[in-house]
């Protein structure tokens, strides 16, 4: 406790006390922070102004008529509905395909790992760029998979360029990139389960399927869950992929939260309705956000006791 | 061994092929793409087998992109150049700024340590442009706007959560008993921190590190939000590359292919870490 305090030991000439030195050593780091609190307060304030950048002289406080107004606008109703169809799609459905990817590579091979090795460069690949990516394999013209598409007798399929199928693209781009994420994740859990019960259900003649449901289900529940909030954290503020593929089009069939508040800033420069639909995502990853770290710190905790 | 059936085992290589091939086909053909002329591009129907050629990669490096109209200058070599000068500076601040702090939340349990950890932590889930809008708006009045400083500083939002929460986990790894054990040897806290705490954490920094810049380059958001073209990295680079009217498609796939290059090379070099990384060291496989 007195190190600090008794001269001698250590050399004399710049000592900082023991009490204040976690909060020198923290404090670049916190005033970065604070730099970035102050635009959060800033956004709290916008979304109860009326404030739009073209008609600076009408700015005022309308306090929460921004949020009042969504009530009766509809667009801020598909902005939810869009926003909640495509985090849980991807999420659901990444889910499934990640914990059948992991399952088949469970044994540890040089195939499997070599799989799992070259699964990891979607992931790796700037989501913007893999929109750009896909957007050039489904250009009606020469893309390649519109060409499968004609093979098989579908000629007319438009992709991200028609509002009934612009949702469908975006979920397959978002598929290919974070797939791959929930399954290095339950892939991990899945090596990390004791073997025990699997031998012993094996030697009762306890059938793979049953195993599945009544064992392994069980005990990756955890692994599930933290690598399920994380997405859908990440995937309610998708932003990157659907900007890059359509701008949030065909009209507003994928206007989703960060995409319609960009095009509210920059297009209609309505500064206000653009911090309060920002604010509302904000409410909503929070409340994912406490519920993800509280999980996250239990199976963090137990991963460290079992190391 | 437990025994498995003829089929079951053919029935498992076709999906792990499947999987193979929906993960890894739009990357080889954006490959393949990049060595074409719109003329073997344009084929219907399309085939592998075409005379490869440089000339896109050329007409990239060169900055003269040439479109069935005119010639247009896009220097996309700078943005090539934003993106590694962004993702190199952003990562030494957040390295600077977040290996001490880590240090610090590890070691000391301070009073409000686990509320600012916290904090630091939910600015990886709030959503970006809450910060980036009004920011945008202040960069103009304070002169931040569209400079590497502004950018480098708002990178921070990315890695600086990264490096402090992965590196907090690798120095809480640390016994603390090593250190004690040099202090008591007469050697002052820093003398410490340098010669036994950071090295015995390095494979974690290096790991952190890495993490955030691959983060760091893959972010569009930012940029989009608060750079203008000359200081775009290549991921807001390469969108207005594919609005650009009549340009090559071998262009715009060999725009790709240098885009994610770097972060693909890196990622393959050292997977290892990257699955610790991903889940902020949740899974310790």
């Amino acid at each position: 406790m007195t190190m600090a305090t008794t001269p001698g030991r250590a050399p004399r000439r710049f000592r900082i006390s023991k009490r204040a030195l976690p909060y020198v050593l923290s404090l670049p780091a916190l005033l970065v922070c604070i730099g970035i609190l102050i635009p959060f307060f800033t956004a709290v304030f916008y979304s109860l102004q009326r404030y739009r950048l073209s008609q600076p002289w009408a700015r005022k406080m309308n306090w929460g008529e921004n949020y009042l107004n969504f009530f009766s606008d509809p667009s801020f109703w598909n902005t939810l509905k869009v926003s909640l169809l495509y985090a849980g799609l991807t999420v659901v459905l990444e889910l499934l395909l990640g914990l059948a990817i992991a399952l088949l590579l469970q044994k540890r091979s040089t195939i499997n790992n070599f799989v799992s090795i070259m699964l990891l460069m979607p992931l790796m690949t700037a989501p913007a760029l893999a929109a750009l990516m896909w957007k050039l394999m489904t250009n009606p013209g020469f893309g390649i998979l519109s060409y499968f598409l004609t093979l098989v007798g579908i000629d007319d399929f438009r992709w991200g360029a028609s509002s009934s199928s612009a949702l469908f693209t975006v979920i397959l781009v978002d598929i290919w990139v974070y797939t791959p994420f929930m399954m290095i994740l339950l892939l991990a859990g899945l090596r990390s389960l004791p073997k025990q019960p699997f031998e012993a259900a094996a030697l009762d003649g306890v059938p793979r399927i049953q195993q599945f449901w009544r064992i392994t289900l069980p005990m990756l529940t955890p692994y599930i869950l933290t690598a399920t909030l994380f997405r859908l954290l990440e995937s309610i503020q998708q932003f990157d992929i659907i900007y890059a593929m359509t701008q949030g089009g065909p009209g507003d069939t994928l206007t989703v939260f960060q995409v319609e508040a960009y095009l509210n800033f920059f297009q209609s420069t309505n500064v206000g309705r653009s911090a309060a639909l920002l604010m509302i995502l904000w409410a909503i990853t929070f409340f994912i956000s406490n519920i993800f770290i509280k999980n996250w710190l239990r199976l963090r905790e137990r991963a460290r006791g079992e190391a | 061994m437990e025994y498995t059936s003829p089929l079951e085992k053919t029935l498992r290589a076709i999906a792990l092929t499947l999987v193979v091939i929906f993960f890894m086909f739009p990357i080889l053909w954006i490959f393949l793409m990049s060595f074409q002329t719109n003329e073997t591009i344009l084929r219907v129907p399309p085939s592998v087998v075409f005379e490869p050629t440089l000339t896109n990669y050329q007409a990239l490096i060169t900055g003269k992109l040439e479109t069935s109209a005119a010639s247009l200058e896009i220097n996309f070599m700078r943005n090539l150049f934003n993106s590694v000068f962004l993702s190199v500076a952003s990562v030494a601040v957040a390295m600077l700024l977040g290996v001490p702090a880590a240090y610090a939340f590890a070691r000391h349990k301070f009073r409000g340590s686990e509320d600012i950890a916290f904090t630091l932590l939910s600015f990886r889930f709030a959503p970006p442009l809450l910060v980036l809008l009004p920011l945008a708006l202040y960069f103009q009045q304070i002169g931040l706007a569209d400079t590497y400083i502004g950018l480098i500083w708002v990178y921070q939002l990315i890695c600086l959560p990264l490096i402090l929460w992965i590196v907090r986990g690798y120095f809480e790894d640390i016994s603390p008993d090593i250190e004690y054990a040099y202090r008591i040897a007469g050697h002052s806290w820093f003398a410490t921190f340098r010669k036994i705490a950071l090295p015995l954490a390095g494979p974690g920094i290096a790991a952190a590190g890495l993490l955030a810049f691959i983060f760091a380059w893959n972010n569009f958001i930012f940029a989009l939000v608060l750079a203008s073209a000359d200081k775009q990295p290549v991921t807001v680079g390469a969108l207005a590359f594919i609005t650009a009217s009549g340009i090559q498609y071998g262009q715009i796939a060999a725009g790709i292919v240098l885009s994610i290059a770097p972060t693909l090379a890196l990622a393959l070099y050292a997977q290892k870490y990257l699955v610790e990384g991903l889940s902020l060291g949740a899974v310790k496989g």
